[in-house]
């Protein structure tokens, strides 16, 4: 990776940050209504996973999924737009949080229904096979997932003919207010993966260097049709569920711990060793985001909202 | 000009359709279960493998929720599957798919992706295959905006209807009557495409209007025969597609007859007979001389009896029951 792309990936993070905390401003202020979900703490994985995917490549992510919406290179207008619920949005407004999507990225989107878009992503990856291209498609989903049916029917087929999928489970230890440990049989998450003899991993989804590196494989193994992959990156969110939530079912310790791997700082921190950055080049990256952030904000909140007009266009085709 | 009109099954038009659209667009598929070289647990795929190969008509494990969804991902991709649901009673399996993402996807993307596949799935009563493979549930999918429905009742109708629900650009769900299969009938050779959202008058009358669908096309027009041996003269519509359905022809008809019975071969109460019986009612009020009336079948699952079971089989005595309580 060269030095840009390297501080590319910090980029990233740091939008995906800025963005995550400007729209829990704009929830408290009531302009995003509804369930928000932040996915503060998780950059690393929505950043550097997607830093491999081409343009053509399909995701699809989960409602903890605006990382992913960044990365894949949604505009910051639109997506904020969106979950202003404005007509300008990326779906012009009537989707929201839960089912955001991009078709202008390939991102197929998130549904509302935890694991509903482990298919869709399968179901790219096979077109892709079917039409003999190359793409890729890559599935987000949290560690709730891990427990839904439809993932091992999924899993199951994406194996028995060798797609070009890769499945990434972002578990952050908690499915919505519960602790996925509490209430997920068996001793790795990984194995879900491995019982169908899926090539299967866990690793640091704190490290946006570890990611990228288990990114390349699994998805250069795809590309050249060696079928799926089934990683699991440990991860934390540093919020709750929603932005609502007071997160009063977790350790104040294991939030401490969590906090101290935080993506952002430790990344900057190799930088800086490497020789990539200084601390003037850090400061002047995160002005930049604030800025750009902020413009995007102010033209997302000056969209209008749909009107009677909008309500019932889309139904068919 | 001679004209041989060529006979086939219901089910052999269906594969026809299928056939000709693959062989014209290579972006199609059919997916399902036993469906490559099994060639369906009705041989309703027959000839397809055969042709296709397995890249273009793939088996799949007994995983329909799994599955389907694949497909929903497929079409999402821009390529047009065509997916096999064995049995309509297997759709509460891929209910999660069908309703919250198939269903809605184009509208939640604001248009930007569409979901152009085709749901094939088998209703009907008869066989005694009991109270899971004997349903006929196609008012569940209806009630759900963005999808649309199709029935066909005589083997032209059946290759037209596959025809324009292979290339339409929303998931269209294709409900085939099993007990209509080995049904013959003249189909045109060629292409043949038979919009959804147009009803067919199959058979002209001036005193009551038989709105029916699929199989229950067949037992309104027996049941026209015996009205019309009574001096009652009956008006057989066939609506062909449940969503869009096509008010324009059916208000029309009632407002002409001034009578209508609706029927249809899934349960009677909260069903498809009534959401026609109340669509005509508002339409042609000023026009009716009798309430519109529904027949379908009782409200409990289907026995696994043959004498039980051929009660849940609308009849034509039934529907002549009917129709002269509007005389009464």
């Amino acid at each position: 990776m060269s030095p840009e792309d390297c501080v590319d990936l910090y980029r990233t993070m740091v939008r995906i940050r800025v963005f995550e905390e400007t729209v829990r401003r704009y929830h408290i202020a009531g302009k995003a209504p509804g369930l928000v979900h932040l996915c503060t703490g998780q950059e690393a994985v929505p950043a550097g996973f997607i830093s491999v995917l081409r343009p053509d490549d399909y995701i699809t992510i989960y409602h903890r999924g605006h990382g992913h919406c960044i990365a894949k290179g949604s505009s910051l207008e639109a997506l904020l737009g969106e979950l202003l619920h404005r007509r300008g949005g990326v779906n012009l407004g009537r989707a929201g949080e839960p089912h955001l999507c991009d078709p202008a990225t390939n991102n197929i989107g998130s549904t509302g229904i935890v694991g509903g878009s482990v298919p869709l992503a399968a179901g790219a990856a096979l077109a892709a096979q079917l039409r003999g291209t190359d793409q890729v498609s890559v599935s987000f989903f949290g560690d709730g997932v891990l427990n839904q049916g439809v993932m091992f029917e999924v899993l199951n087929m994406a194996a028995i003919w060798s797609l070009p999928v890769v499945f990434v489970c972002e578990d952050n230890r908690y499915g919505e207010f519960t602790e996925s440990a509490t209430v997920t049989a068996g001793e790795r998450y990984q194995d879900r993966g491995a019982v169908f003899g899926i090539p299967s991993d866990t690793l640091d989804g704190m490290d946006v260097l570890a990611v990228r590196e288990a990114a390349e494989q699994a998805v250069g193994r795809a590309r050249r049709g060696e079928g799926p992959s089934f990683l699991v990156f440990e991860t934390y969110r540093f919020t709750g569920h929603h932005v609502s939530d007071q997160q009063e079912y977790k350790d104040s310790e294991e939030m401490r711990a969590w906090e101290a791997r935080d993506p952002i700082p430790n990344y900057a921190r190799w930088l800086a060793d490497e020789g990539h950055v200084d601390d003037v080049a850090i400061a002047r990256i995160h002005a930049e985001i604030d800025d750009e952030v902020e413009a995007a904000a102010k033209v997302a909140d000056s969209m209008p909202h749909p009107g009677p007009e909008d309500l019932g266009t889309h139904v068919f085709a | 000009m001679q004209q041989t009109e060529r006979q086939i099954s219901l089910k052999a038009a269906v594969i026809e359709a299928i056939a000709e659209e693959f062989r014209r667009d290579p972006e199609t598929f059919y997916i399902g279960e036993d469906v490559g070289v099994a060639e369906g647990i009705f041989k309703q795929t027959q000839g397809l493998h055969a042709e296709f190969g397995d890249r273009r008509v793939i088996d799949t494990p007994i995983s329909e929720a799994g599955m389907f969804g694949l497909t929903v991902g497929a079409a999402v991709a821009g390529m047009r599957p065509v997916v096999e649901i064995m049995f309509s009673d297997f759709l509460t399996l891929v209910m999660d798919q069908l309703v919250n993402h198939a269903a809605k996807i184009h509208y939640l993307s604001g248009g930007g992706f569409r979901v152009p596949l085709v749901l094939r799935t088998a209703i009907g009563v008869g066989g005694v295959l009991g109270s899971t493979h004997s349903q006929t549930l196609y008012a569940w999918p209806a009630h759900v905006p963005g999808l649309k429905l199709a029935a066909p009742s005589t083997p032209a109708d059946a290759k037209g209807l596959m025809t324009a629900a292979i290339r339409d650009d929303n998931p269209v769900l294709y409900f085939e009557d099993r007990m209509t299969y080995n049904l013959k009938g003249p189909v045109p050779e060629g292409e043949h495409i038979v919009e959804l959202g147009v009803a067919d008058i199959k058979r002209k009358g001036s005193d009551v209007t038989l709105i029916a669908f699929s199989r229950m096309v067949h037992v309104a027009l027996e049941a026209a025969d015996a009205l019309a041996a009574k001096g009652i003269s009956a008006e057989v519509v066939d609506p062909r597609s449940i969503v869009p359905l096509d008010t324009e022809t059916l208000i029309d008809s009632v407002a002409r007859t001034g009578r209508a019975v609706v029927i249809d071969g899934g349960h009677e109460s909260y069903g498809i007979g009534a959401e026609v019986a109340a669509t005509v009612s508002e339409g042609a009020f000023d026009y009716l001389d009798a309430p519109v009336m529904r027949i379908g079948a009782p409200h409990n699952p289907v026995p696994c009896s043959k004498p039980l079971e051929a009660m849940m089989v609308p009849s034509a005595d039934q529907v002549v029951a009917k129709v002269e309580r509007m005389y009464g």
